[in-house]
């Protein structure tokens, strides 16, 4: 009996151990190529580094981080200069865009939800259904429209237009999860500070925003996480412009033009996928209540 | 006497209300300024990088708290009775501007364009939507999007259940479930490049650095051009994406599978069901609810997957989906018209599956 449950518990984690060696064993080998010289990258696969694992080098890193010239010589003796990528400017644009893009939604929706939760107007029920019901438009949709919108108000290629962007379609989901959140709150609590004499506005900053930070974290995360990994949305309303260029931008630009430099490649998507990875396992407790709470971001 | 402190009460006001209207009117005035000649030194700025980035973040985040605070003190400007009854539009009416011009009108803008020609002048009436059904390019895209629907979603979930079901009598429990859910948090961009090398090729004779070939070499095949073999391509394709959404239905899964309760799982042991039993007879129905809501949400998420054909193939080699027909109708040909009409295709076909989805989330607990 006793040995019957060894075998079992071996063959249980033997499979669980083989399904995240499948899941781990992409991004090891992306992680330990971007460390790799150009020449090594090229003859040997990642997996070679077992046997001579001391020709490591941080070229990589500094050549697509700074932008920073790198000469070396090619297998017929020739000096070859190559040019950087500068992601280190694309970096601080998508933190640029992406700090707003997080903050402003979650500010403007825990307004909202408040308002629809605790506040008594004349269409509230059919505008709350409305902002719920706009969770399935494909942000595909808005696009075009919005496009020649930004094209007429001189926005394209601004921080504020993709700001706005990320809002808007950030925007149904947020409030969805903020209101079942803050609608759930104690009724009491908020009676008394009535009683007391606080507007709505001091009760919202003072109570309602520290009293819903787990649900603020859970989005925020959410929301950091999309912003930061978008592509689509920068391609539409950043276009070409490489100095506001995000990372996912810069990173898709060097795959088109450095389809085959893969030491620089490995580099420069672990470089896009740091900060984002940070965020996760730092803040994984949240990040998973929010994913519970339902993520059905549209 | 009497009627002249009355007067000068009139004249107070008189002078009260004016100060009050002009207070309220110059305060949002200058703040509206102060907000302009922001965001002109950020349109036209040649500060350096960091500075701009510093001042759009201040810029962005601290205009919107003003905003508020503005309209609200604006409001309590007004008698008390119609504070009230303009306060919750304070509220809520910032989120309803934005989702109206974001989301509600360019619906309708672009139900509308769907029904012009390319550049919106003609009136085509239908032309548009029998096109997206007819021109065998969309007829392939609608064929590799139902490929990716069923397999997709269908592994997504089902390795999903494996990994939480394998993992919650693991005693690695923890580090194993956070693996599987790291790629969660990669954009498509970086699982591109990460699968690309994956996948890459080099001709036979050469050191293959791809793995897969790297493998197939090594148990003695011939190396392949994985991404342009159609149509098996797609599928190589779509293992991105399970991989990207396995550890999403694993986090739902798992946390359903901990809501069985034990004696449930007790009474069949006792009852003489054997473990398969239980798992088809006790704990799949009881998390069917779950299953349900993981497989729509990633139904969902993978009738919009864009980037991760624009990274891998740009939808060469008969890999284009019904979202990368958009972007090349949209902004490579320019056809409006014809992207607007695949645009509300997709709305369309989200619409049934979301209800779906938010019928469901709506008997569940939130947080």
């Amino acid at each position: 009996m006793k040995r019957q449950k060894l075998i079992s518990d071996l063959v249980l984690n033997g499979a669980l151990l083989l399904l995240v060696l499948i899941w781990t064993v992409p991004t090891l080998g992306l992680l330990v190529s971007s460390f790799r010289t150009r020449d090594e990258v090229n003859s040997t696969g990642w997996w070679t580094v077992v046997q001579n694992p001391t020709e490591l080098t941080l070229d990589n890193y500094r050549q697509v981080l700074l932008g920073k010239d790198v000469s070396f010589t090619d297998a017929e003796g020739n000096v070859i200069e190559a040019s950087g990528d500068n992601l280190g400017r694309a970096f601080l644009n998508s933190l640029t865009v992406t700090v707003p893009a997080t903050i402003i939604p979650i500010l403007i929706a825990a307004f909202a939800a408040y308002g629809f939760a605790w506040m008594k107007f004349p269409g509230r029920r059919p505008l709350f259904i409305m902002v719920v019901a706009l969770l399935v438009v494909p942000l595909q949709i808005a696009l075009i429209p919005i496009l020649r919108d930004y094209t007429r108000l001189d926005l394209n290629g601004t921080f504020l237009a993709i700001w706005l962007g990320h809002t808007g379609f950030g925007l149904p989901l947020a409030v969805y999860l903020l209101y079942n959140y803050i609608s759930q709150l104690p009724r009491d609590i908020l009676e008394s500070a009535f009683i007391d004499g606080a507007s709505p506005f001091t009760i919202f900053v003072r109570l309602i925003l520290p009293l819903s930070v787990p649900a603020l974290a859970s989005f925020a995360i959410f929301q950091f996480l999309w912003v930061w990994n978008d592509l689509l949305v920068a391609l539409v309303f950043i276009g070409s412009k490489p100095e506001v260029a995000v990372m996912t931008q810069a990173l898709q630009e060097m795959v088109g033009s450095r389809g085959q430099d893969w030491h620089l490649l490995t580099a420069g998507a672990f470089i896009t996928m740091l900060l984002p990875l940070i965020v996760f396992f730092s803040l994984q407790r949240f990040f998973v209540r929010g994913l519970l709470a339902g993520s059905v971001k549209g | 006497m009497e009627r002249d402190t009355q007067t000068r009460g009139l004249v107070d006001q008189i002078y009260y209300t004016t100060g009050r209207v002009l207070v309220s009117l110059l305060v949002p005035v200058v703040t509206f300024l102060v907000m302009w000649r922001g965001f002109i030194f950020l349109r036209d700025g040649d500060a350096p990088k960091l500075v701009t980035a510093l001042v759009a973040i201040v810029w962005g985040v601290g205009g919107v708290g003003i905003l508020f605070l503005l309209s609200n003190w604006l409001v309590e400007q007004f008698p008390p009775a119609w504070t009230d009854a303009l306060r919750p539009f304070v509220f809520v009416g910032p989120a309803l501007a934005i989702l109206s011009w974001y989301l509600l009108i360019p619906t309708i803008r672009t139900l509308y364009t769907s029904f012009f020609d390319a550049r919106s002048e003609a009136f085509v009436g239908l032309d548009n939507y029998i096109f997206a059904f007819t021109n065998p390019e969309m007829v392939i895209s609608f064929r590799n999007n139902l490929m990716w629907l069923i397999v997709g979603t269908g592994l997504s979930v089902g390795f999903g259940l494996l990994v939480a079901i394998l993992a919650d009598r693991s005693k690695f429990e923890t580090l194993a479930k956070s693996l599987i859910f790291l790629p969660y948090a990669i954009s498509f961009v970086g699982a591109g490049v990460i699968w690309r090398f994956i996948y890459f090729f080099k001709p036979p004779g050469r050191p293959q650095i791809g793995l897969l070939n790297a493998i197939l070499v090594g148990l003695g095949g011939e190396p392949q051009a994985w991404l342009t073999l159609a149509p098996w391509n797609n599928l190589f394709l779509i293992v991105i994406m399970i991989w990207l959404q396995t550890g999403y239905a694993m986090v739902l899964l798992s946390a359903a599978l901990k809501g069985v309760p034990d004696e449930l799982l007790e009474a069949g042991r006792i009852d003489g069901a054997s473990e398969t039993q239980i798992f088809f007879s006790i704990i799949i129905p009881y998390i069917q609810g779950t299953i349900v809501t993981v497989s729509t949400t990633i139904i969902i998420f993978t009738l919009k997957i864009f980037d991760i054909v624009f990274v891998m193939t740009n939808g060469n080699f008969g890999t284009e989906v019904i979202a990368s027909r958009f972007y090349k109708q949209m902004f490579k040909f320019q056809h409006f018209g014809r992207g607007g009409a695949i645009a509300i295709i997709l709305l369309i076909a989200v619409i049934p599956v979301m209800w779906y989805n938010l019928r469901q989330f709506g008997e569940q607990e939130a947080f």
